[in-house]
């Protein structure tokens, strides 16, 4: 089968330096080719230049032939004859995708109607059409809502529609599920395959996750600096991985970090006791003469954690995790139930039992260059927490602990006068790790503590992670929407919906046997590239039967 | 949307009562007896006795708060001291001066700032769009008094086609009143052009880089058709608190322009009520000043709403 658009040895620079290096791919009619690379492989730059949308300044050579037209030689008119009616694109963040100020109605039908010059009642009519295809038609009064008044996932059932409303040829999705929670994503990938599958259109998706890659596509590339490392149909090429990088690539996404050697003592007294705790917060009035609602974030939660134990705790957005974490940290007091660190009560009026408790839990969020002030130094930074030690330590004494955190989590002590943004981001999380261990804690809250890294940096966090365990024989609150990670680090896990834990056991028992059908949902939703592999080759071979 | 407007105007009247006592305090209860503010230290006991009388003060605070408050809404709002006129009289004919300068002034600055703004920011980075931005930067340091001197200088005395001043009220001439009034408004409107123009050229250099342009561009849709359809819209929220500002201020800020064209306009009201402690003068003009203001921001707050869905929830 011949290419719907297809690159030959495209070349993109911007003010002077190369992005993409000799890029070339084809896409086929009915064929989902996946891109995968980790951040600034530019991956995403192959994506906006299909679409001939390339920042300004930028340079391209090469070619990229879409029906014997080579669109690098397109000016703006030609591609907005192009765009959206023969190359449409889905993106990430669908909140930010829509604008705010404009109906959903309005925003899929501007497309049919730049496009094929109908009337407004006709494009009206055809997006009811298509917003039934992308599993919309059931919503009453949709086309005259907006979009913050949706949910993430019909938020990117819109984008989807506004892509294929005119039913084009090609369609890009640049990392159309990474902003969802996993059983939204599950749905949103069944949906692209279907439309793709059911319309013919040629699909270029591009991921960061090879879970998702392998589950999808029907070929794959893998992209490093640039340039496609290796590239093949999906199952042979995971088979016969040659390329180091990809390799790597592979082996961080399956990295499991070493178990613990010995099992937790779970009959001492526990570190932290949390028991039917309940929190609500006040919603918005719909007006003043109505009563006020809560939104129950939190509702009869009990668990406990033992020395050296890391529990994990996952649940989608809005189940209410960040609630839980934030009270464990002593920073939202809770409307009922109550929690002990260590048998004293973090909330209560003694000063000292406070002090004792900041002490004793550090916190380790997701985005650690947004919890750096960028004129502090990492020394300034990591030694902060110093201060809750009631003996004031020495200026000396204080280098001498900060060089030791920083040497212990993987950074040399002489990174110590150095600057947040000269940092990467995998060590910019080592620096928030050491934060958290400076002033020798017991427990760490770690809240999605690598969904903002790339594989192989992350697989090089979670060991860090699983070598303090060891080695310091920290306990940890594990705080993720991602399962594989989870399963990787923790012994237990709490599974929590909607305010309450539905589920909670040891990790292994309740991810291989999950018992409650929230959990197994969530189970089968999540990707996981040996699953996924081992169903397309089962698929290939009844196929080939 | 209408409980959104409804709730509002509620809050808003409010605010009005608790701006009225404050008012009341501020100038009739504090500095101790307004009769003798307004006729000075050196004055008879039995002029201010007689005063007094004829104020109305030797009754109690409440009391005259309320009688002052009542008053207002049956459009009395009582007697100058200086002028003898009703108050009420003297503020509804300096605002038929007053107020077509502040709507000429904003108008003509939205049309020009609009339009140079959104252009500024289409070539932003280009020669166009620093040579626009270096003009406001000058629109707005320029001090408007002089730039009125000079307009006058040039269409009144070598052109000799506008008034140099003067005002001779619509009843006389409607042409003439409009002609006085040219000059003024484009003194007042250049820096306020300039200040808005610069607003307008960085709310839409912001939406400009979201996410939902790119979208729009992904739809096929043409460089300026995203601007005009996707761009503007979302950056007009800015740029009219600036205008809802703007608009308080050239009600009774523009003293300084009035004096130039020897306008009879609120703000040399209150400048003339202040210099010679008519405070009843003042006192009504202040609560008119701030009546407008709020209703401005009423307006401002319903036109908030109109662009952005997300804010008409009320809270």
């Amino acid at each position: 089968m011949s290419a719907v658009l297809s690159a030959k040895d495209l070349c993109v620079s911007i003010s002077g330096k190369p992005i993409l290096r000799d890029v070339s791919f084809q896409l086929e009619q009915g064929k989902i080719l996946g891109l995968v690379g980790e951040s600034g492989s530019g991956k995403s730059m192959s994506a906006l230049s299909a679409m001939q949308l390339l920042p300004e300044g930028a340079e391209q050579t090469g070619i990229l032939d879409f029906e014997g037209f080579n669109l690098t030689h397109a000016n703006d008119m030609q591609m907005t004859r192009i765009r959206g009616k023969d190359i449409s694109m889905v993106f990430q963040e669908p909140l930010t995708a829509l604008n705010p100020t404009r109906t959903i109605g309005d925003q899929v039908a501007e497309g049919i109607r730049w496009h094929l010059k109908v009337s407004r009642s006709e494009a009206f009519e055809r997006t009811y059409d298509v917003l039934e295809r992308v599993g919309l038609g059931f919503e009453q009064g949709l086309t005259d809502r907006f979009p913050h008044q949706l949910s993430g996932g019909q938020r990117q059932r819109v984008v989807i529609a506004i892509a294929i409303a005119c039913g084009p040829k090609v369609l890009i999705a640049d990392e159309p599920t990474t902003a969802l929670d996993v059983t939204v994503q599950a749905q949103i990938l069944t949906l692209l395959k279907d439309i793709v599958k059911k319309e013919q259109m040629a699909m270029l998706l591009i991921s960061h996750d090879l879970a998702v890659v392998a589950d999808m596509a029907d070929d794959v590339a893998i992209m490093k600096d640039g340039q496609i490392v290796e590239r093949g149909p999906t199952v042979q090429l995971f088979d016969t991985l040659s390329h180091p990088y990809s390799q790597k690539l592979f082996e961080a996404s399956n990295h499991v970090p070493a178990p613990r050697n010995d099992p937790v003592d779970t009959s001492v007294k526990p570190l932290l006791q949390v028991s039917n705790l309940s929190r609500a917060y006040p919603l918005p009035r719909a007006s003043v003469f109505y009563r006020r609602q809560w939104h129950k974030a939190v509702q009869h939660v009990s668990f406990h954690i033992a020395p050296c134990q890391s529990m994990g705790l996952v649940g989608e957005s809005g189940c209410g995790k960040s609630t839980l974490a934030r009270t464990v940290l002593g920073l939202t007091p809770p409307d009922g139930g109550h929690i002990r660190f260590l048998g004293k009560n973090p909330y209560s009026v003694s000063r000292e039992d406070q002090q004792n408790m900041r002490l004793g839990i550090q916190a380790v969020f997701q985005d650690p260059y947004g919890s750096f002030d960028p004129r502090h130094t990492v020394e300034r930074t990591v030694g902060e927490p110093l201060h809750l030690l009631r003996r004031e330590l020495s200026s000396h004494q204080r280098r001498k602990r900060v060089h030791e955190i920083l040497e212990s989590v993987g950074l040399s002590s002489t990174d110590a006068s150095k600057y947040p943004h000269e940092f990467s981001g995998g060590q910019r999380q080592r620096i928030a790790i050491a934060r958290a261990l400076v002033t020798n804690p017991s427990l760490i809250v770690a809240d999605e503590p690598v969904s903002a890294l790339d594989v192989s940096i992350r697989a090089q966090i979670l060991d860090l992670f699983a070598d303090l365990r060891d080695r310091l024989g920290m306990a940890y609150l594990f705080i993720s929407h991602d399962l594989s990670v989870v399963k990787a680090i923790t012994d237990q896990v709490i599974v929590m919906n909607a305010g309450r834990i539905v589920e909670e056991g040891p990790t292994e028992e309740v991810f291989s046997n999950p018992s409650h059908p929230y959990t197994r949902m969530l189970v089968s939703a999540a990707p996981d590239l040996n699953v996924a592999l081992r169903k397309r080759k089962e698929r290939e071979s009844k196929g080939s039967l | 949307m209408f409980w959104f407007a409804f709730l509002r105007l509620l809050g808003l009247t409010i605010t009005l009562l608790a701006a009225s006592l404050v008012i009341f305090l501020v100038l009739e209860v504090i500095p101790g007896d307004p009769a003798e503010v307004m006729l000075g230290l050196s004055a008879q006991a039995d002029t201010l006795a007689a005063l007094r009388t004829e104020l109305g003060l030797n009754a109690p605070a409440t009391e005259r708060y309320v009688t002052w408050v009542l008053g207002m809404f049956q459009g009395n709002f009582g007697i100058s001291y200086t002028y003898s006129v009703p108050v009420a009289e003297l503020i509804s004919e300096r605002i038929q001066v007053s107020l077509p300068l502040a709507i000429g002034a904003l108008t003509l600055s939205t049309i020009l700032a609009i339009p140079i703004g959104v252009y500024s920011a289409r070539h932003h980075g280009k020669s166009v769009d620093t040579g626009i931005m270096s003009i406001a930067q000058i629109g707005i340091a320029i001090p408007n008094f002089w730039f009125a001197i000079l307009l006058v200088y040039v269409f009144a005395i070598v052109l000799r086609i506008l008034p140099s001043g003067g005002f001779p009220g619509w009843g006389e001439s409607v042409t003439g009143s409009l002609q006085a009034l040219i000059l003024p408004v484009v003194a007042l409107a250049l820096p306020q052009a300039s200040i808005l123009a610069r607003v307008m050229r960085s709310a839409l250099l912001d939406v400009l880089h979201e996410d939902f342009i790119r979208t729009a561009r992904a739809k096929g849709l043409s460089n300026s058709a995203t601007l005009w359809r996707h761009g503007v819209r979302n950056a007009l929220i800015p740029v009219l608190t600036i205008l809802g500002l703007q608009f308080s201020f050239l009600i009774a800020g523009t003293v300084i322009i009035e004096n130039v064209f020897y306008l009879p306009g609120l703000g040399r009201l209150i400048f003339q009520g202040i210099t010679q402690r008519d405070l009843i003068v003042v006192k009504s003009s202040v609560m008119l000043l701030v009546a407008l203001t709020i209703f401005v921001t009423f307006l401002v707050d319903i036109a908030y709403a109109a662009i952005d869905p997300r804010l008409r929830q009320s809270r």
